[in-house]
């Protein structure tokens, strides 16, 4: 009997992969028999943008050891750049009640692009006079960024019509399918763009660029005494990350179509991807991705869980629902602070 | 223009109040608390509660002294709800913060704990007390006084600038007379001497964090008499709260009222140029060029 | 009587042991000098007897009770006080209250005791509001001596009492040593002034490479000549 757990357990844990993966298949199959396919794709896209901004935050604070809760200024940045981007600047009557900075109506490739771009270029900005601070200070920083920016887009009316945001915004390839089916498209496109984002950085930390990084996140003082320019890499794995942001929010705006200053939170657009990262494994890629699937996943099941509560609390559903992803972050941080996967053990090729 | 500078002083002072118990537990145990914020909140809300709530169910008579805006419920709901929130803030470092210290956990990891701290605490009073703008006193009228050189200040506005004084004082002379105020400004010089001389260090922490909650609490309250109460009420001052802080030297509680004030000052002049909402932009804007050309505030040593 | 005796004792920071089976021995009411090279050890024996740092391996017994690994705080109340080499003092706080911190677990009144820390360092009783950030090294290693001194300790353990004085100071520092050894505080001095050190102890211990060399009563180290040229350079 004991000889059957213990080859248990010595089976399971050899196996942890084919398990992991079978269990997963399982849960999908069964949630297809309950849950319409379109909903899972929706899940699936949602909790796809959020794994672009694991990724990116994994550059920045796995690797490299960056406090940044300006997640949301990013987001924010990154989805209005898009949008401004691909929307014609409003002319006629239309000017009067939308109100833009500028519009150059260009495919949503270029709006992807110019996303990362402008996010880059800002991350430099902010990276500048923040990024010799102490990790603390950096954190306040970003996060005072991120706020101000939010009340910017929030005021300023003919930066992005203010409150009422923008809408209308267009979908790559929306035209090959009816608008029924169209999300099944996008979530090919997230998936591609998933892919290629982590190939990117996957080749990035295996290069020595990536072993100075991580040089630099485990003790800053030798990697500056070996002659490295500890500021320069800190600002290029902060403009690296956040040029992903920023593609992140891109694909945000094109998928819900429509932004306005109330989404970038610093709830949605910072507190949850930190826990998702956490929950997944800071400085693991595999691990940012899963920890975006499994804490949105974590995150619709607590809106099954709310819709089972009393009349009286459904108001306060979100609260509760937040309040839960908040304990899970305690708990991650206390009982398990490498997430699921933990930190990747080979990074170089060349060391093993 | 003189009218901003008095109510800045205002609104400084409850500044400072959040101020000098963040720069406390940043000088003692080494770690920014991003949840310092919401302990305004807690206070403020904790207030309301006995205030509107329970005094007024065991039947506490509420006429107002004068032409403040208050009566006897928050003349006891004052200390009361600095204590709860005192409460609290242990409560959290024993649950939360200790055992990841135990763990030598780094200084992110303490405050991105605090952080969800900050969230959970918000959460839980947005699903007591919801979303909206509540009041200690709904539909009060609040007369101003007239000072010379025509400023006008509301008599609570002077009621709060004499609790500040107070509760400052009265911490300058725990601080400096008192064997734990004693104690408490070893541990932030050097803790591991403070150990070394056999100081209980972990009492040390409690009494830091009841202190930091109790001011803070006094600070939410004071904003709540002042303007109103909302849930992000505290979030919104954490960016001023730091920048004070930072101004006046980490650790040094002195220099945390006076950056206090200055911050509230600096907000209120914002506001003849801009939009009161982007008052936390402006507390922003101000730490990033203190952090530029003198990190170390106005009263620390050369920069290090 | 013997009343400290550190017996084999391994201890490090990290997985490497700075340590290795090291002992000493302090008799009640004398001098026990531990000199030795640069990383020989010297520190880390002291925290070691302390608590600061728990010994892998090995004893440590006051008197007759084993206080193995038991924390500062725990340890400081048996009877034994420590001066750390560097930061030793509370620099925002006075003079007055440094020695106040000093004696905080005392349940006793205790102002006779701060006035004999004052009647033995008399510089100190001219400027006891002064703070000790402002002060000079000499005057800060008074304080720091002071501090620990406030609890009536048994078993005083300075770790490099010299370190960072003008030469000038050395001497007087030593004979402060000494004065309180002659109230009957048994003391461990560990020094880079190996020469000085070695003429205050009653007995003396070299370590090198974190393991004991030579041992023996302090004259003899002193006439000793391998110990002569190794050690007693300067």
């Amino acid at each position: 009997m004991e000889i059957g757990i213990k080859y248990g357990s010595v089976f399971m844990q050899r196996h942890k992969k084919v398990i992991a993966l079978a269990l997963a298949s399982g849960i999908l199959l069964i949630l297809l028999c309950f849950v319409p396919a379109a909903y899972l794709v929706s899940l699936a896209i949602m909790a796809g943008i959020y794994a672009v901004f694991c990724l990116g935050l994994n550059i920045q604070w796995g690797y490299t050891g960056l406090f940044n809760i300006g997640i949301a200024g990013f987001f924010c940045i990154g989805a209005y750049a898009s949008a401004m981007i691909t929307t014609p600047k409003p002319t006629g009557v239309y000017a009067h009640y939308v109100k833009q900075l500028f519009g150059l109506n260009l495919p949503f490739v270029a709006g992807l692009l110019g996303a990362a771009l402008i996010c880059g270029v800002i991350a430099f900005l902010i990276g500048m006079p923040t990024l010799k601070l102490r990790e603390d200070y950096l954190a306040i920083a970003t996060l005072g960024i991120a706020e101000s920016f939010r009340l910017i887009f929030n005021n300023e009316h003919w930066l992005a019509n203010g409150p009422r945001g923008l809408m209308g915004l267009p979908q790559p390839l929306q035209n090959l399918v009816d608008p029924k089916h169209y999300n099944y498209i996008y979530l090919i496109i997230i998936a591609f763009i998933v892919v290629i984002i982590y190939l990117a950085i996957e080749r990035a930390i295996r290069s020595p660029w990536g072993r100075v990084l991580r040089a630099v996140r485990e003790d800053e003082g030798s990697a500056a005494m070996s002659g490295k320019d500890v500021f320069s890499f800190k600002m290029q794995s902060l403009i690296f990350g956040a040029m992903i942001m920023g593609c992140g929010g891109a694909l945000y705006a094109h998928y819900t179509k429509a932004i306005s200053p109330l989404v970038f939170t610093p709830l949605y657009g910072t507190f949850i991807i930190w826990v998702m990262l956490m929950a997944g494994g800071s400085g693991n890629n595999k691990g940012a991705v899963l920890g975006a699937y499994a804490v949105w996943g974590i995150w619709i099941g607590t809106k099954f869980m709310t819709d089972l509560l009393p009349y009286f609390l459904k108001a306060k559903a979100p609260y509760i629902r937040f309040l839960l992803i908040g304990i899970l972050l305690e708990i991650i941080l206390i009982y398990r602070p490498r997430g699921l996967l933990g930190e990747e053990k080979r990074v170089s090729k060349l060391a093993d | 223009m003189l009218e901003l500078i008095v109510y800045g002083i205002v609104l400084g002072s409850i500044i400072s109040l959040g101020a000098i118990g963040l720069t406390l537990v940043y000088g003692i145990i080494r770690f920014a608390n991003f949840a310092h914020g919401d302990f305004l909140t807690t206070g403020a809300y904790v207030a309301l509660f006995l205030v509107t709530g329970l005094f007024s169910w065991i039947g506490i008579p509420d006429n107002t002294f004068g032409s403040l805006s208050f009566g006897w419920r928050m003349v006891i709901a004052f200390p009361l709800a600095m204590a709860v929130v005192a409460c609290v803030a242990i409560a959290l470092d024993r649950i939360l913060y200790q055992k990841l210290r135990q763990k030598r956990s780094g200084a992110v990891i303490l405050a991105m704990s605090s952080l969800g701290a900050a969230f959970i605490v918000r959460m839980i009073i947005l699903i007591l007390w919801g979303a909206d703008s509540l009041f200690y006193r709904p539909g009060v009228m609040r007369p101003a006084l007239e000072l010379p050189l025509g400023v006008k200040i509301r008599p609570d506005q002077i009621l709060i600038l004499i609790t500040v004084i107070a509760l400052v004082g009265a911490l300058h002379l725990f601080l400096q007379r008192s064997k734990m105020g004693k104690a408490m400004r070893a541990t932030a010089d050097n803790m591991e001497l403070a150990l070394v001389s056999g100081i209980d260090t972990e009492r040390i922490i409690i009494w830091t964090w009841g202190i930091g909650g109790a001011l803070a609490a006094a600070g939410g309250i004071l904003y709540g008499i002042d303007v109103q109460l909302h849930p992000y009420m505290g979030w919104n001052f954490l960016i001023p709260l730091f920048a004070a802080t930072i101004l006046g030297t980490i650790g040094n509680m002195y220099g945390a009222f006076v950056g206090g004030l200055i911050l509230g000052v600096a907000q209120q002049l914002s506001t003849a140029w801009l939009l009161p909402t982007y008052k936390p932009a402006v507390a922003f804007v101000i730490m990033i060029v203190i952090l530029f050309i003198r990190p170390q505030g106005i009263f620390g040593g050369s920069s290090s | 009587m013997i009343i400290l005796e550190a017996e084999s004792i391994t201890a490090g920071y990290t997985e490497v042991d700075i340590l290795h089976a090291v002992t000493v021995r302090v008799s009640s009411g004398e001098i026990v000098s531990v000199i030795g090279p640069n990383g020989a050890g010297k520190s880390t024996l002291l925290k070691a007897v302390f608590g600061i740092l728990k010994p892998r391996n090995g004893t440590v017994t006051l008197k007759d009770e084993d206080i193995t690994g038991l924390k500062p705080d725990r340890v400081v109340r048996k009877g034994i006080s420590y001066v750390p080499q560097m930061e030793n003092v509370f620099p925002s706080l006075t003079i007055q209250e440094n020695l106040e911190m000093g004696a905080f677990i005392r349940t006793d009144d205790y102002g006779h005791r701060i006035e004999e820390m004052y009647d033995l360092f008399p510089l100190l009783g001219e400027r006891r509001k002064q703070k000790v950030g402002q002060l000079s090294g000499g005057q800060r290693q008074m304080v720091a001596m002071g501090r620990a001194l406030m609890l009536d300790p048994q078993l005083l353990l300075l770790d490099e009492p010299s370190a960072g004085l003008a030469p000038v100071l050395v001497s007087g520092i030593f004979e402060k040593i000494k004065e309180i050894n002659a109230t009957g505080v048994s003391m461990i001095i560990v020094e880079q002034n190996a020469r000085e050190a070695l003429k205050m102890a009653s007995h003396g211990y070299v370590l090198a490479m974190g393991r004991n060399v030579l041992d023996d009563t302090g004259e003899a180290l002193l006439a000793n000549e391998e110990v002569g040229r190794l050690y007693l350079g300067g």
